[in-house]
């Protein structure tokens, strides 16, 4: 990739995967568990229970992932749903129903160019948001953070989000085409 | 699949990306993005929002044996292995069949007067969900828009003065949302509402009375 301080988490998290790779799961931890605990904190976690959550958050990437599917979403994105839905469990306790499944695994051979656009489109919606007005940036943070009710949420969000959705819609297309 | 033409708004896939919404209405929002794949699309945009969002967190440091006890917990953990996934094969994606405890011959309805059935489904208390059925050509009964109410449809089709609502289809309507809905001739027609407000019945029988079986 791009930057020396850029790293390939998705090349390491597909190793774990694969490989059940022990070096490439502590890489992942040094990174994203300290993010987790941040993201648990502002969202009004204590740090003791932010930690534990934490821990489960890193403990669940291992156990789930071989569902992670590197052409689809970024790690960062996953791990997000994660901690996401650790945290409903663990500080609202309410349940959260997700979609059904598709008949998709990850593709054992994914296409390198959508891997890296998948990759990418973390950094890209990261400057994105650099780049907006700090108000509505807040905004979006409130709204991640559990700040603001479902009401209270504005959706607009002022982020390129049409290019992230247009395709992952081609690859529910080209999905559909196969399972035809 | 069939056409959606009615999908979920943004705000409600930023909350459900976000955690945010009652547990009812996750289960609307899940059970469309089951049925479709535009709002599958939208919502794992907003996820990756939460991504970016959590790349740029600043960190808070673990605890100083954070990675060893990491490494020491997976050292016991399978890796679980991917399975088929389930498909259901009737009318509830897999979500709701996962609340109903099975296809429609699970549900246990209760009449509530003028052929019309409902079945109140386990949920949080912040806004409760449940399953209508209404006869082909009766009044959808008046499911009180005060607060927010998502009607998504299962089996049939609905159409009130303006619309047509048919299966994946999903109506957003709020306090100022007066209409008459009537589920239209053919089939029986099934849905899924959710409301944030507290259930009334109010209205219910002085329209069933009268039935509108205009359309
Ligand atoms: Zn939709």
């Amino acid at each position: 990739m791009a930057t020396t301080d850029e790293t390939d988490w998705a090349g390491l998290l597909v190793k774990v995967r694969d490989h059940q790779d022990r070096a490439a799961f502590a890489a992942l931890f040094r990174h994203f568990a300290p993010r987790v605990k941040a993201f648990l904190m502002k969202s009004g976690a204590g740090a003791a229970l932010a930690e534990e959550c934490a821990q489960d958050v890193m403990a669940t990437l291992w156990q789930k992932a071989h569902l992670f599917d590197p052409s689809r979403a970024s790690v960062a994105t996953w791990v997000f749903t994660i901690a996401r839905n650790r945290r409903i469990d663990a500080l609202r306790k309410a349940r959260r129903a997700e979609p059904e499944e598709l008949d998709w695994g990850p593709d054992p051979e994914p296409d390198q160019a959508e891997v890296m656009e998948a990759q990418q489109e973390t950094e890209r919606l990261g400057r994105a948001l650099a780049a907006l007005p700090a108000s509505q940036r807040v905004l979006i943070e409130r709204a991640f953070y559990g700040e603001l009710s479902h009401s209270e949420i504005a959706a607009e969000t002022g982020l390129p989000l049409g290019t992230i959705k247009s395709r992952i819609r081609l690859a529910l297309e080209k999905l559909r085409h196969q399972l035809g | 699949m069939t056409t959606i033409r009615h999908h979920l708004s943004d705000q409600l896939l930023m909350a459900y990306a976000a955690g945010q919404l009652p547990e009812a209405f996750n289960l609307v929002v899940a059970t469309h993005v089951s049925l479709c794949d535009e709002c599958r699309a939208r919502a794992a945009s907003f996820d990756a929002v939460g991504g970016a969002l959590l790349e740029e967190a600043e960190e808070i440091a673990m605890g100083e044996d954070a990675l060893t006890r990491a490494l020491e917990r997976i050292e016991g953990l399978p890796q679980a292995t991917r399975s088929e996934p389930l498909k259901p094969a009737g009318i509830f994606p897999a979500p709701l069949a996962d609340y109903v405890g099975g296809d429609l011959s699970a549900v246990r309805w209760r009449k509530v007067g003028g052929g019309v059935k409902q079945a109140i489904l386990p949920t949080g208390k912040d806004a409760s969900a449940r399953l209508l059925y209404i006869p082909a050509g009766t009044a959808v009964p008046d499911h009180g828009h005060r607060g927010m109410e998502l009607t998504l449809v299962l089996q049939g089709a609905f159409a009130d003065e303006n619309d047509r609502f048919g299966r994946g289809d999903i109506e957003i309507a709020d306090e100022e949302v007066e209409h008459t809905p009537v589920a239209l001739a053919g089939e029986d027609c099934i849905c899924l509402a959710a409301t944030d407000a507290p259930l009334r019945f109010r209205g219910l029988i002085p329209r069933l009375a009268q039935p509108l079986l205009r359309i």
